[in-house]
Protein backbone atom coordinates (compact mmCIF):
# COMPACT_ATOMS: atom_id res chain seq x y z
CA UNK A 1 0.00 0.00 0.00
CA UNK A 2 2.33 2.23 0.91
CA UNK A 3 4.96 1.10 -1.82
CA UNK A 4 1.97 2.25 -5.03
CA UNK A 5 1.50 5.37 -3.17
CA UNK A 6 5.31 6.22 -3.41
CA UNK A 7 4.97 4.94 -6.90
CA UNK A 8 2.24 7.62 -7.69
CA UNK A 9 3.94 10.15 -6.08
CA UNK A 10 6.87 9.96 -8.11
CA UNK A 11 5.63 9.13 -11.44
CA UNK A 12 5.18 12.50 -12.61
CA UNK A 13 8.51 13.60 -10.99
CA UNK A 14 10.52 11.10 -12.84
CA UNK A 15 8.73 11.60 -16.17
CA UNK A 16 10.22 15.32 -15.76
CA UNK A 17 13.89 14.23 -14.27
CA UNK A 18 14.40 11.65 -17.04
CA UNK A 19 12.95 13.78 -19.99
CA UNK A 20 14.92 16.78 -18.90
CA UNK A 21 18.42 14.92 -18.18
CA UNK A 22 17.98 13.01 -22.12
CA UNK A 23 18.10 16.10 -23.97
CA UNK A 24 20.75 17.54 -21.57
CA UNK A 25 23.20 14.69 -22.22
CA UNK A 26 22.11 14.79 -25.84
CA UNK A 27 23.51 18.79 -25.70
CA UNK A 28 20.13 20.01 -26.53
CA UNK A 29 18.38 23.40 -25.81
CA UNK A 30 16.50 22.06 -23.53
CA UNK A 31 14.95 25.77 -21.96
CA UNK A 32 14.19 27.18 -25.81
CA UNK A 33 12.18 23.70 -26.54
CA UNK A 34 11.31 23.82 -23.27
CA UNK A 35 9.58 27.81 -23.99
CA UNK A 36 8.65 26.74 -27.51
CA UNK A 37 6.64 23.88 -26.19
CA UNK A 38 4.73 25.78 -23.73
CA UNK A 39 4.12 28.23 -25.81
CA UNK A 40 2.67 26.06 -28.10
CA UNK A 41 0.31 24.60 -25.10
CA UNK A 42 -0.97 27.89 -24.01
CA UNK A 43 -2.31 28.49 -27.61
CA UNK A 44 -3.82 24.92 -27.79
CA UNK A 45 -5.36 25.42 -24.63
CA UNK A 46 -6.83 28.58 -26.21
CA UNK A 47 -7.96 26.85 -29.08
CA UNK A 48 -9.74 24.31 -27.64
CA UNK A 49 -11.74 27.02 -25.01
CA UNK A 50 -14.16 27.48 -27.40
CA UNK A 51 -15.49 24.34 -27.88
CA UNK A 52 -14.91 23.29 -24.09
CA UNK A 53 -17.18 26.33 -22.99
CA UNK A 54 -20.00 25.53 -25.49
CA UNK A 55 -19.65 21.76 -24.06
CA UNK A 56 -20.20 22.60 -20.91
CA UNK A 57 -22.71 25.22 -21.02
CA UNK A 58 -24.77 22.24 -22.91
CA UNK A 59 -23.98 19.39 -20.28
CA UNK A 60 -24.99 22.33 -17.72
CA UNK A 61 -28.32 22.72 -19.15
CA UNK A 62 -29.10 18.86 -19.51
CA UNK A 63 -27.82 17.83 -16.41
CA UNK A 64 -29.90 20.59 -14.32
CA UNK A 65 -33.20 20.01 -16.55
CA UNK A 66 -34.03 16.83 -14.82
CA UNK A 67 -33.41 14.98 -18.16
CA UNK A 68 -31.24 12.85 -16.44
CA UNK A 69 -33.01 11.25 -13.88
CA UNK A 70 -35.86 11.02 -16.42
CA UNK A 71 -33.71 8.62 -18.63
CA UNK A 72 -32.03 6.70 -15.63
CA UNK A 73 -35.63 6.10 -14.65
CA UNK A 74 -36.86 5.00 -18.27
CA UNK A 75 -33.24 2.84 -17.89
CA UNK A 76 -34.59 1.17 -14.57
CA UNK A 77 -37.65 0.29 -15.94
CA UNK A 78 -36.30 -0.72 -18.95
CA UNK A 79 -34.18 -2.95 -16.82
CA UNK A 80 -36.78 -4.80 -14.79
CA UNK A 81 -38.98 -5.56 -17.32
CA UNK A 82 -35.88 -7.87 -18.69
CA UNK A 83 -35.59 -10.26 -15.74
CA UNK A 84 -32.10 -11.93 -16.14
CA UNK A 85 -30.79 -8.66 -15.91
CA UNK A 86 -30.90 -7.30 -12.83
CA UNK A 87 -28.38 -10.24 -11.85
CA UNK A 88 -26.06 -8.42 -14.76
CA UNK A 89 -26.12 -4.81 -13.66
CA UNK A 90 -27.20 -3.41 -10.39
CA UNK A 91 -29.14 -0.47 -11.33
CA UNK A 92 -27.72 2.42 -9.25
CA UNK A 93 -24.74 1.82 -11.61
CA UNK A 94 -26.62 2.88 -14.62
CA UNK A 95 -27.08 6.77 -14.25
CA UNK A 96 -23.21 6.92 -13.19
CA UNK A 97 -22.43 5.14 -16.31
CA UNK A 98 -24.42 7.46 -18.36
CA UNK A 99 -23.55 10.32 -16.62
CA UNK A 100 -19.47 9.57 -17.27
CA UNK A 101 -19.89 10.02 -21.04
CA UNK A 102 -20.28 13.63 -20.39
CA UNK A 103 -19.30 15.13 -17.25
CA UNK A 104 -16.54 13.98 -14.95
CA UNK A 105 -17.57 16.28 -12.48
CA UNK A 106 -20.87 15.33 -12.77
CA UNK A 107 -19.73 11.65 -12.17
CA UNK A 108 -17.76 12.28 -9.27
CA UNK A 109 -20.61 13.93 -7.32
CA UNK A 110 -22.86 10.86 -8.16
CA UNK A 111 -20.10 8.56 -7.06
CA UNK A 112 -19.55 10.32 -3.60
CA UNK A 113 -23.33 9.70 -3.39
CA UNK A 114 -23.12 6.29 -4.16
CA UNK A 115 -20.06 6.11 -1.26
CA UNK A 116 -22.49 7.28 1.24
CA UNK A 117 -25.33 5.15 0.56
CA UNK A 118 -23.69 2.16 -0.09
CA UNK A 119 -20.12 2.38 0.95
CA UNK A 120 -16.83 2.22 -0.64
CA UNK A 121 -16.51 -1.67 -0.61
CA UNK A 122 -20.13 -2.88 -0.79
CA UNK A 123 -21.29 -4.46 -4.33
CA UNK A 124 -22.61 -1.43 -5.70
CA UNK A 125 -19.88 0.65 -4.01
CA UNK A 126 -17.17 -1.32 -5.75
CA UNK A 127 -18.58 -1.48 -8.77
CA UNK A 128 -18.75 2.54 -8.93
CA UNK A 129 -15.02 2.52 -7.80
CA UNK A 130 -13.93 -0.09 -11.22
CA UNK A 131 -16.39 1.52 -13.65
CA UNK A 132 -14.96 5.14 -13.43
CA UNK A 133 -10.68 3.57 -13.61
CA UNK A 134 -11.60 2.42 -17.11
CA UNK A 135 -14.20 4.93 -18.47
CA UNK A 136 -12.76 8.11 -20.00
CA UNK A 137 -15.36 11.35 -20.66
CA UNK A 138 -16.36 10.31 -24.05
CA UNK A 139 -18.19 13.29 -25.24
CA UNK A 140 -15.37 15.64 -23.98
CA UNK A 141 -12.38 13.46 -25.95
CA UNK A 142 -14.13 13.56 -29.01
CA UNK A 143 -15.27 17.29 -28.77
CA UNK A 144 -11.91 18.51 -27.83
CA UNK A 145 -10.07 16.14 -30.29
CA UNK A 146 -12.16 16.54 -33.22
CA UNK A 147 -12.95 20.35 -32.93
CA UNK A 148 -9.25 21.17 -32.48
CA UNK A 149 -8.70 19.94 -35.91
CA UNK A 150 -12.25 20.50 -37.80
CA UNK A 151 -13.16 17.71 -38.35
CA UNK A 152 -17.20 17.52 -38.38
CA UNK A 153 -17.58 13.78 -39.60
CA UNK A 154 -16.59 12.05 -36.86
CA UNK A 155 -18.01 8.47 -38.82
CA UNK A 156 -18.53 5.69 -36.24
CA UNK A 157 -16.72 7.17 -33.58
CA UNK A 158 -19.54 7.93 -31.51
CA UNK A 159 -21.56 4.88 -31.18
CA UNK A 160 -18.42 2.90 -30.64
CA UNK A 161 -17.86 4.58 -27.77
CA UNK A 162 -21.20 4.31 -26.23
CA UNK A 163 -21.07 0.68 -27.41
CA UNK A 164 -17.74 0.62 -24.96
CA UNK A 165 -18.99 2.19 -22.17
CA UNK A 166 -21.84 -0.12 -22.12
CA UNK A 167 -19.39 -3.04 -22.14
CA UNK A 168 -17.21 -1.25 -19.57
CA UNK A 169 -20.51 -1.16 -17.73
CA UNK A 170 -21.20 -5.05 -17.58
CA UNK A 171 -17.43 -5.82 -17.58
CA UNK A 172 -17.09 -3.71 -13.78
CA UNK A 173 -20.34 -5.87 -12.67
CA UNK A 174 -18.91 -8.73 -13.45
CA UNK A 175 -15.42 -7.71 -11.98
CA UNK A 176 -16.73 -6.22 -8.95
CA UNK A 177 -18.82 -9.47 -8.54
CA UNK A 178 -15.79 -11.69 -8.50
CA UNK A 179 -13.82 -9.89 -6.38
CA UNK A 180 -16.46 -9.16 -3.36
CA UNK A 181 -17.74 -12.62 -3.34
CA UNK A 182 -14.04 -14.10 -3.11
CA UNK B 1 -22.90 14.08 -35.40
CA UNK B 2 -21.62 16.79 -32.95
CA UNK B 3 -23.64 19.53 -34.08
CA UNK B 4 -26.48 17.31 -33.79
CA UNK B 5 -25.84 16.09 -30.50
CA UNK B 6 -25.05 19.74 -28.75
CA UNK B 7 -28.35 21.10 -30.11
CA UNK B 8 -30.02 17.73 -29.06
CA UNK B 9 -28.63 18.31 -25.16
CA UNK B 10 -29.38 22.20 -25.18
CA UNK B 11 -32.85 21.51 -26.69
CA UNK B 12 -34.12 18.98 -24.77
CA UNK B 13 -32.66 20.47 -21.48
CA UNK B 14 -34.33 23.63 -21.81
CA UNK B 15 -37.79 21.92 -23.26
CA UNK B 16 -37.64 19.51 -20.26
CA UNK B 17 -36.82 22.32 -17.63
CA UNK B 18 -39.96 24.21 -18.56
CA UNK B 19 -42.48 21.34 -18.49
CA UNK B 20 -40.71 19.76 -15.23
CA UNK B 21 -40.43 23.09 -13.71
CA UNK B 22 -36.45 23.17 -13.36
CA UNK B 23 -36.46 26.33 -15.37
CA UNK B 24 -34.96 28.24 -12.40
CA UNK B 25 -31.99 25.58 -12.24
CA UNK B 26 -31.51 25.53 -15.61
CA UNK B 27 -30.96 29.54 -16.04
CA UNK B 28 -28.18 29.87 -13.71
CA UNK B 29 -26.57 26.77 -14.51
CA UNK B 30 -26.06 28.67 -18.20
CA UNK B 31 -24.21 31.21 -16.68
CA UNK B 32 -22.27 29.27 -13.98
CA UNK B 33 -20.97 26.82 -17.06
CA UNK B 34 -19.58 29.27 -19.18
CA UNK B 35 -18.03 30.72 -15.79
CA UNK B 36 -16.91 27.31 -14.56
CA UNK B 37 -15.31 26.61 -17.97
CA UNK B 38 -13.17 29.11 -18.40
CA UNK B 39 -12.19 28.68 -14.89
CA UNK B 40 -11.36 25.35 -15.86
CA UNK B 41 -9.45 26.38 -18.88
CA UNK B 42 -7.40 28.64 -16.26
CA UNK B 43 -6.14 25.71 -14.35
CA UNK B 44 -5.97 23.97 -17.27
CA UNK B 45 -3.63 26.28 -19.38
CA UNK B 46 -0.86 25.65 -16.96
CA UNK B 47 -0.72 22.07 -16.78
CA UNK B 48 -1.00 21.40 -20.17
CA UNK B 49 1.49 24.13 -21.28
CA UNK B 50 4.06 22.58 -18.55
CA UNK B 51 3.58 19.41 -19.99
CA UNK B 52 3.44 20.37 -23.66
CA UNK B 53 7.10 21.83 -22.94
CA UNK B 54 8.15 18.43 -21.40
CA UNK B 55 6.63 17.09 -24.87
CA UNK B 56 9.01 19.19 -27.28
CA UNK B 57 11.85 18.62 -24.94
CA UNK B 58 11.47 14.98 -25.27
CA UNK B 59 10.54 15.64 -29.28
CA UNK B 60 13.66 17.28 -29.38
CA UNK B 61 15.90 15.02 -27.87
CA UNK B 62 14.89 12.35 -30.20
CA UNK B 63 13.42 10.52 -27.07
CA UNK B 64 9.50 10.28 -28.59
CA UNK B 65 11.36 8.54 -31.24
CA UNK B 66 12.95 5.97 -29.59
CA UNK B 67 9.83 4.80 -27.31
CA UNK B 68 8.03 5.22 -31.00
CA UNK B 69 10.85 2.44 -31.84
CA UNK B 70 10.32 0.05 -29.00
CA UNK B 71 6.14 0.62 -29.54
CA UNK B 72 6.65 -0.57 -33.15
CA UNK B 73 5.26 -4.21 -33.36
CA UNK B 74 1.76 -2.56 -31.48
CA UNK B 75 1.67 0.52 -33.31
CA UNK B 76 1.93 -1.19 -36.37
CA UNK B 77 -0.83 -3.40 -35.10
CA UNK B 78 -3.17 -0.92 -34.08
CA UNK B 79 -2.48 1.20 -37.15
CA UNK B 80 -1.51 -0.79 -40.10
CA UNK B 81 -2.34 2.19 -42.82
CA UNK B 82 0.14 4.36 -40.89
CA UNK B 83 3.70 5.05 -42.48
CA UNK B 84 6.19 3.65 -40.65
CA UNK B 85 8.53 6.65 -38.89
CA UNK B 86 5.41 9.31 -39.48
CA UNK B 87 5.66 11.41 -36.59
CA UNK B 88 1.84 10.87 -35.68
CA UNK B 89 3.24 7.71 -34.60
CA UNK B 90 5.65 9.08 -32.09
CA UNK B 91 3.05 11.23 -30.63
CA UNK B 92 0.17 8.22 -30.28
CA UNK B 93 3.31 6.47 -28.42
CA UNK B 94 3.57 9.03 -25.74
CA UNK B 95 -0.22 9.72 -25.71
CA UNK B 96 -0.29 5.97 -24.65
CA UNK B 97 2.01 6.53 -21.93
CA UNK B 98 0.92 9.26 -20.67
CA UNK B 99 -2.35 7.42 -20.30
CA UNK B 100 -1.08 4.49 -18.85
CA UNK B 101 1.33 6.22 -15.93
CA UNK B 102 -1.53 8.41 -15.08
CA UNK B 103 -0.07 12.03 -15.98
CA UNK B 104 -3.95 13.52 -16.77
CA UNK B 105 -3.76 16.73 -18.30
CA UNK B 106 0.13 15.33 -20.12
CA UNK B 107 -2.48 13.15 -22.25
CA UNK B 108 -4.31 16.27 -23.65
CA UNK B 109 -1.49 17.88 -25.35
CA UNK B 110 0.02 14.56 -27.10
CA UNK B 111 -3.26 13.48 -27.83
CA UNK B 112 -3.92 16.86 -29.19
CA UNK B 113 -0.35 16.88 -31.09
CA UNK B 114 -1.41 13.44 -32.52
CA UNK B 115 -5.00 14.30 -33.96
CA UNK B 116 -2.57 17.31 -35.42
CA UNK B 117 -0.25 15.17 -37.34
CA UNK B 118 -2.62 12.29 -38.62
CA UNK B 119 -4.39 15.26 -39.88
CA UNK B 120 -1.06 15.76 -41.84
CA UNK B 121 -1.15 12.50 -42.76
CA UNK B 122 -4.77 12.88 -44.72
CA UNK B 123 -3.24 16.07 -46.48
CA UNK B 124 -0.39 14.11 -47.55
CA UNK B 125 -2.68 11.01 -48.79
CA UNK B 126 -4.53 13.61 -50.36
CA UNK B 127 -1.83 15.20 -52.39
CA UNK B 128 -1.29 11.74 -53.12
CA UNK B 129 2.10 10.81 -52.04
CA UNK B 130 3.33 7.50 -51.74
CA UNK B 131 1.48 6.17 -48.53
CA UNK B 132 -0.74 3.09 -48.15
CA UNK B 133 -4.23 5.02 -48.81
CA UNK B 134 -7.43 4.47 -46.93
CA UNK B 135 -10.04 3.36 -48.87
CA UNK B 136 -11.90 6.28 -48.47
CA UNK B 137 -10.27 10.20 -49.44
CA UNK B 138 -13.10 12.19 -47.79
CA UNK B 139 -10.64 15.05 -46.21
CA UNK B 140 -10.99 17.50 -45.11
CA UNK B 141 -14.03 17.54 -42.60
CA UNK B 142 -13.86 13.64 -42.16
CA UNK B 143 -13.00 11.60 -39.60
CA UNK B 144 -9.73 8.96 -40.73
CA UNK B 145 -9.77 5.29 -39.20
CA UNK B 146 -6.48 6.44 -37.81
CA UNK B 147 -8.38 9.15 -35.81
CA UNK B 148 -11.11 6.83 -35.04
CA UNK B 149 -9.37 4.23 -33.69
CA UNK B 150 -6.67 6.66 -31.91
CA UNK B 151 -9.73 8.14 -29.71
CA UNK B 152 -11.99 5.28 -29.23
CA UNK B 153 -8.63 3.82 -27.24
CA UNK B 154 -8.04 6.43 -26.05
CA UNK B 155 -11.85 6.53 -24.55
CA UNK B 156 -10.65 3.23 -23.52
CA UNK B 157 -8.25 4.19 -21.23
CA UNK B 158 -5.86 1.95 -19.87
CA UNK B 159 -3.99 3.29 -16.31
CA UNK B 160 -1.86 1.55 -14.25
CA UNK B 161 -3.23 3.21 -11.09
CA UNK B 162 -6.06 5.19 -10.85
CA UNK B 163 -4.96 7.80 -8.21
CA UNK B 164 -8.11 10.26 -7.96
CA UNK B 165 -10.14 7.25 -7.60
CA UNK B 166 -7.87 5.83 -4.91
CA UNK B 167 -7.66 9.00 -3.15
CA UNK B 168 -11.71 9.45 -3.24
CA UNK B 169 -12.11 5.83 -1.51
CA UNK B 170 -9.76 7.14 1.44
CA UNK B 171 -11.51 9.78 1.69
CA UNK B 172 -14.83 7.83 1.70
CA UNK B 173 -13.67 5.84 4.58
CA UNK B 174 -12.48 2.81 2.52
CA UNK B 175 -11.12 -0.26 4.88
CA UNK B 176 -8.83 -0.70 1.70
CA UNK B 177 -8.76 2.32 -0.62
CA UNK B 178 -6.21 0.11 -2.92
CA UNK B 179 -8.26 -2.63 -3.62
CA UNK B 180 -9.77 -1.26 -6.35
CA UNK B 181 -6.06 -1.46 -8.46
CA UNK B 182 -6.12 -4.87 -9.36
CA UNK B 183 -10.08 -5.76 -10.36
CA UNK B 184 -9.54 -1.58 -12.40
CA UNK B 185 -6.67 -2.97 -14.31
CA UNK B 186 -8.37 -6.40 -15.25
CA UNK B 187 -11.47 -4.63 -16.38
CA UNK B 188 -9.75 -1.73 -17.88
CA UNK B 189 -7.45 -4.51 -19.99
CA UNK B 190 -10.79 -6.05 -21.31
CA UNK B 191 -12.38 -2.72 -22.06
CA UNK B 192 -8.96 -2.23 -24.14
CA UNK B 193 -9.28 -5.43 -25.83
CA UNK B 194 -12.68 -4.52 -26.75
CA UNK B 195 -11.86 -1.44 -28.24
CA UNK B 196 -9.35 -2.89 -30.08
CA UNK B 197 -11.47 -5.40 -31.76
CA UNK B 198 -14.47 -2.53 -32.08
CA UNK B 199 -11.71 -0.39 -34.57
CA UNK B 200 -10.06 -3.55 -36.03
CA UNK B 201 -14.17 -3.94 -36.97
CA UNK B 202 -15.46 -0.93 -37.96
CA UNK B 203 -12.10 0.04 -39.86
CA UNK B 204 -12.26 -2.95 -42.14
CA UNK B 205 -15.76 -2.38 -42.79
CA UNK B 206 -14.85 0.62 -44.79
Amino acid sequence: MRLISYISVMIIPLVIFYITLHALLLRKPVFDLFLKGAKQGLLTVFEISPSLIGLLVAVGIFRNSGALELICNFLTTVKKLLPFSTSLIPSEILPLSFLKMFSASGANALLFDIFKTYGTDSYIGFTASILLCCTETLFYTISIYFSSIQIKKTRWVVPAGIFLSFVSLILSAWVARFFVCF
Amino acid sequence: MLDKLWSFLILIGIALAAITGNIEAVSSSILSSAKDAIELLIAMAGVVSMWNGFLYIADGSGLTKVLARKMKPLLSFLFPNLPKDHIAGDYICANFIANILGLGWACTPTGLAAMKELKNLEQERLCGKNIPQAKHGLYPDTASNEMCTFLILNISSLQLIPMNLIAYRAQYGSPNPMAVIVPGLITTTLTTVVAIIICKFMCHQQ
